[in-house]
């Protein structure tokens, strides 16, 4: 436990330290919520109907951006050898670079939602219901998105492969997460549905990322 | 005799072939080497001096034969008993030499020395708050070196060790290795250069 702890503690570290990339996501997230409005025009029914949608979107961009780094730093520094030597499994360690990611990279844009829910014109219930969305369905961005950085570093592809592999993996949570979103706001459907289905999708990418992550960079040991 | 004297331990490969991206790099290299040994694996460049260490560390699968280690620890596999000192340092810029180490020394485990104590002993602690990013050449494999004391590991394989390290640098060094010898452990190098300590010498793809 103590080497996942290090290892979750360092990886947040670098990315919240200059140039680390915890930013980056943010600032796009924001880039492309603050640009929405001018693009949809002054029309404020419309725009707080495609609301939830704008908002999924960017956090998906937006974790998905750095995502791609995820294992290629650890990878160029040699870094990632001696993660592979260690007494640590490498499924662990993986689970634990992933989280640190969400924590340094996810987090963030669920707490930024609520202020960007304002300019989309989202009142406060919506914006509650598309946080809590993201905060469900953003694991699974990251946990999938890790298989995708995993065999980056493998196939020595970067980020074109990236997007290759992980944009199809992460349309069912696009689709489900917004779709939660619209019923809490307006109906008729039930949230609960397609929010379980966000947390199904979630705890199972949990489980499937890091084996596949893992045995992703084991094969391509060189 | 009985269970109470240690096996002395023996790192052992038998038949050991290396193909690296479709091209066989060596075959059927036999290689031992026992506590308090150092060998030096000698060889012009792409012989597979790095690739021999990559196999024993567990980073690339052999294409054929074995490695053993007989005699440590029965509970770990050979490259958890193996410390890897490659030609990429593995140390993040962003973080300070103390912040580097002490990272390492907490994620590899195991029977720990002091970290100021081995950073002193690498000569780095004037240094310790710095970020890597701003650590030249030979004070980053110094700083490597100093994961190699802090954490300790019987199997030492070290890859151009003496690269970028100044004449005062190897000197330390080469004190370093011999004391790392006579608490039993093994060392594993590949080199062009001498190590300034007596190796069996462990020649790959005929003479240079």
């Amino acid at each position: 436990m103590t080497a996942l702890a290090a290892l979750i503690r360092r990886d947040i570290k670098i990315a919240l330290r200059v140039g680390g990339g915890a930013l980056i996501g943010v600032l796009f997230f924001l880039t492309v919520v603050v640009l929405m409005p001018f693009a949809v025009g002054p029309d404020l029914a419309l725009l707080s109907r495609l609301g939830p949608a704008i908002l999924w979107l960017g956090a998906l961009l937006a974790s998905l951006l750095t995502l791609d780094r995820l294992f290629m730093a650890d990878h160029e520094d040699g870094s990632l050898d001696l993660i592979t030597m260690s007494r640590t499994p490498l499924e662990l360690a993986c689970a634990a670079k992933a989280l640190a990611h969400w924590l340094a990279a996810g987090l963030p844009l669920i707490v930024a939602t609520p202020v960007l829910g304002l300019l989309l014109n989202l009142d406060m219930v919506a914006t509650g219901a598309v946080a809590l969305t993201l905060l469900a369905g953003t694991p699974a961005l990251t946990f999938t998105g890790m298989i995708g950085a995993a065999l980056a570093v493998t196939l020595h592809r970067g980020g074109l492969l990236m997007a290759v592999l992980v944009l199809p993996l992460s349309i069912p949570v696009l689709i489900f997460g917004v779709a939660a979103s619209q019923a809490a706001i307006t109906g008729p459907l039930s949230f609960g549905a397609p929010f379980s289905i966000l947390c199904a999708l979630s705890l199972v990418s949990l489980v499937i990322g890091p084996f596949a992550a893992a045995a992703s960079l084991k094969h391509g040991l060189d | 005799m009985n269970g109470l004297v240690p096996v002395k331990m023996q790192l052992a490969g038998r038949g050991v072939t290396c193909v690296r991206g479709g091209r066989e790099v060596f075959s059927g290299l036999d290689f031992e080497a026992v506590a308090g040994e150092a060998v030096a694996v000698v060889g012009r460049n792409g012989s597979g001096k790095t690739s021999l260490l990559r196999l024993i560390a567990g980073l690339l699968i052999p294409a054929g034969g074995t490695i053993v280690l007989d005699g440590g620890d029965a509970d770990m596999t050979l490259p958890e008993q193996c410390h890897y000192l490659g030609h990429r340092d593995a140390l993040k810029p962003a973080l300070s030499v103390a912040e580097n180490l002490s990272f390492w020394a907490e994620f590899l485990g195991g029977e720990r020395c002091d970290a100021a104590e081995s950073l002193a002993t690498v000569g780095l602690d004037h240094a310790t708050d710095l970020p890597a990013g701003f650590l030249s050449a030979g004070q980053r494999r110094r700083l490597s070196l100093a994961r190699l004391l802090t954490v300790r590991r019987p199997v030492w394989l070290l890859d151009e060790p003496t690269n970028a390290l100044d004449v005062a640098g190897q000197d330390m060094f080469g004190g370093l290795m011999r004391e790392h010898l006579a608490r039993g452990g093994m060392i594993v190098a590949a080199t062009h250069a001498p190590l300034g300590i007596d190796t069996r010498e462990l020649r790959i793809g005929g003479t240079a």
